[in-house]
């Protein structure tokens, strides 16, 4: 293959990235469903975020709700993800597991990029 | 009963010899691997380590009997076979807390490593570990943020973050380099490095350097949303000279810097950790000189004792090998020394050369950095040894993309997130790591042509330090 240019540009949103899982293509319900399992494995607990794509490098994104603390049912999850992405179409969405024991998030993945 | 004064030479054991000694919690131990003179005892030589390491000297003065020596000398508790070598013995030492400095590193290396290393009964001698009392562990700094401030920070978190050293890594001027640094951060990096070699020489004047890298920083950042760093080395020639450069770089907004805390010394490297500390920036840290200490088996200071050494000294990050890449480190003994930089306590395991339990308390931990000879072929290995708590640097395997930095940036990241993914599947990922990869590189042309560069790159020379086990 010839020499491709690197694509990402300031004044294209599209180049924007939101960190973990933001270079990988758009994940099937089946893999966003395995990344849940992962979590709820772990002993953390799940919980939703959402942000409008341009307000996305701000800490803090608007929280789904409260963290589902104690749930280990991966499809009441997805439901709420489902839920999040139906009331707010062109946000991204991201899944985090708290590691309360780390005091920090033992996962935090991009799982939906908003359209922009 | 005062004791009476007799002047000339007492054999070491008669004193420092103690194997009856119980250690108690608040205690330093130490494990030094002797190699004697020959015709020497055991015994004697274990009793000479303690005395020449603590309070003894080679004849008797009258001024021990004006203090209480039996309380401060340092015991000799057990001697052990190193297994697989004739040639030495392990000797285990305590010494009381009272001998050291709180919070200096210094004091205690000044101790333990110190005149005994030179010693002529002597042949060779080897600092394998040292278990610092929780007691003495509280009163250092430590690292001026630890993991889990730092990925707060740098809003990263569920993957190893990525980092690159730039290269050439002399020679370049400030806006080139600086121009090298916003490729890979562009393309997908969290950090890139200085070079250790890169200080402040005629052809890089650091000011430069750092206000270019900044620019490239933020740039980046805009373009990508996310955040980004570059290690600002402030190893200097002076301790002044190096605050300078930190607070030049704390000016500047910058979020991380550097030092190289052997060849610049505990001393710089303690200071500019409490710097760091009150000031808000994370430090990076480069062990030039490590090779030099810790690689002769029967002679120098075990790289997890300056491992320890370096978490209560402080440093937020800390090379540790990478097992897979150009440089020397057996699997176990890194396994055992990346415990050492992130847990908060790491019980002995001879299986992984620790000699003792270590207890690190409320200390924050280290990030180990994995630096030197890896590339995308070794993302599945890497992400496997290291797990999150890394960082995994990838220099020519970065910069040497056919395609440029960018390019080999967005190659690194996409293959490790392809692996993290993988991994939280369940799935084998250093079994599986060629399918992975492979995967991934359907939808990342960069990936794809990552991986045929570098396809037949290994490096698989026998690491010249080895553990201690039979049969070698």
């Amino acid at each position: 293959m010839s020499i491709q240019d690197y694509p990402s540009r300031l004044s294209d949103p599209q180049s924007r990235k939101a960190e973990t899982f933001s270079y990988l293509p758009k994940m099937t319900d089946d893999q966003i469903k395995a990344q849940v399992e992962y979590i709820i494995s772990k002993g953390w607990n799940p919980a939703i975020e959402h942000t409008e794509p341009e307000n996305a490098f701000s800490y803090y994104w608007y929280m789904w709700k409260l963290p589902m603390f104690g749930e280990t049912d991966a499809d009441a999850v997805l439901t709420e993800v489902n839920n999040c992405i139906a009331a707010n179409p062109n946000n991204h969405v991201r899944l985090i597991g708290y590691d309360n024991f780390a005091q920090s998030q033992g996962a935090n993945m991009l799982i939906k990029r908003g359209d922009m | 009963m005062a004791k009476t004064y007799n002047a000339g030479v007492k054999e070491y054991r008669e004193t420092y010899w103690m194997p009856d000694y119980e250690p108690k919690d608040s205690d330093f131990l130490a494990c030094f691997k002797v190699t004697p003179q020959p015709g020497v005892p055991r015994e004697e030589i274990a009793a000479a380590v303690a005395a020449e390491s603590s309070t003894g000297t080679w004849t008797t003065v009258w001024t021990d009997l004006l203090t209480d020596l039996d309380y401060y000398k340092g015991r000799a508790y057990r001697i052990e076979d190193v297994p697989g070598d004739d040639s030495c013995f392990y000797a285990f030492i305590a010494y009381p807390i009272d001998l050291f400095e709180e919070g200096s590193v210094v004091s205690v290396m000044t101790s333990l490593v110190g005149n005994v290393f030179g010693f002529k009964a002597l042949r060779a001698c080897r600092l394998e570990d040292i278990r610092f009392p929780l007691a003495y562990v509280m009163t250092c700094g430590g690292p001026p943020h630890g993991i889990q401030v730092e990925r707060d920070k740098m809003d990263k978190y569920g993957r190893p973050m990525l980092g690159c050293t730039i290269k050439p890594k002399l020679g370049l001027s400030a806006k080139n380099y600086g121009r090298a640094v916003y490729e890979c951060l562009r393309g997908g990096l969290d950090f890139t490095k200085d070079d250790e070699n890169v200080t402040s020489q005629p052809f890089m004047r650091w000011r430069d350097r750092f206000l270019f890298c900044q620019d490239a920083i933020e740039k980046a950042q805009a373009e990508t949303g996310e955040r980004k760093g570059h290690y600002l080395n402030c190893t200097a020639g002076t301790p002044e000279e190096m605050y300078e450069r930190a607070e030049f770089a704390k000016e500047i907004g910058t979020p991380i810097i550097m030092h190289d805390y052997l060849t610049g010394g505990f001393t710089a490297n303690t200071g500019l950790a409490n710097y760091c500390r009150k000031n808000g920036l994370l430090l990076h840290i480069h062990r030039a000189m490590h090779g030099v200490i810790d690689r002769n088996p029967h002679h120098g200071i075990h790289f997890r004792v300056l491992t320890k050494a370096l978490r209560l000294s402080g440093g937020d990050h800390l090379h540790s090998g990478t097992v897979v890449g150009k440089l020397e480190g057996d699997r176990e003994a890194t396994l055992g020394w990346i415990d050492i930089m992130r847990d908060s306590f790491i019980p002995e395991d001879r299986s992984r050369g620790i000699m003792f339990d270590q207890d690190f308390g409320a200390m924050p931990g280290v990030m180990p950095v994995a630096s030197g000879g890896i590339h995308v072929w070794h993302m599945p290995a890497l992400v496997t040894i290291f797990g999150d708590d890394s960082v995994l640097q990838f220099g020519g395997g970065t910069l040497g993309h056919p395609w440029g930095n960018a390019a080999g940036a967005a190659a690194n990241r996409v293959a490790l997130e392809a692996c993290v993914q993988a991994r939280n599947e369940g799935r084998e990922v250093e079994k599986e790591g060629k399918d992975i990869l492979t995967n991934a590189a359907k939808s990342s042309p960069e990936l794809k042509i990552a991986m045929e560069t570098w396809k037949e790159i290994k490096f698989e020379f026998d690491t010249v330090d080895k553990l201690d086990v039979k049969h070698k």
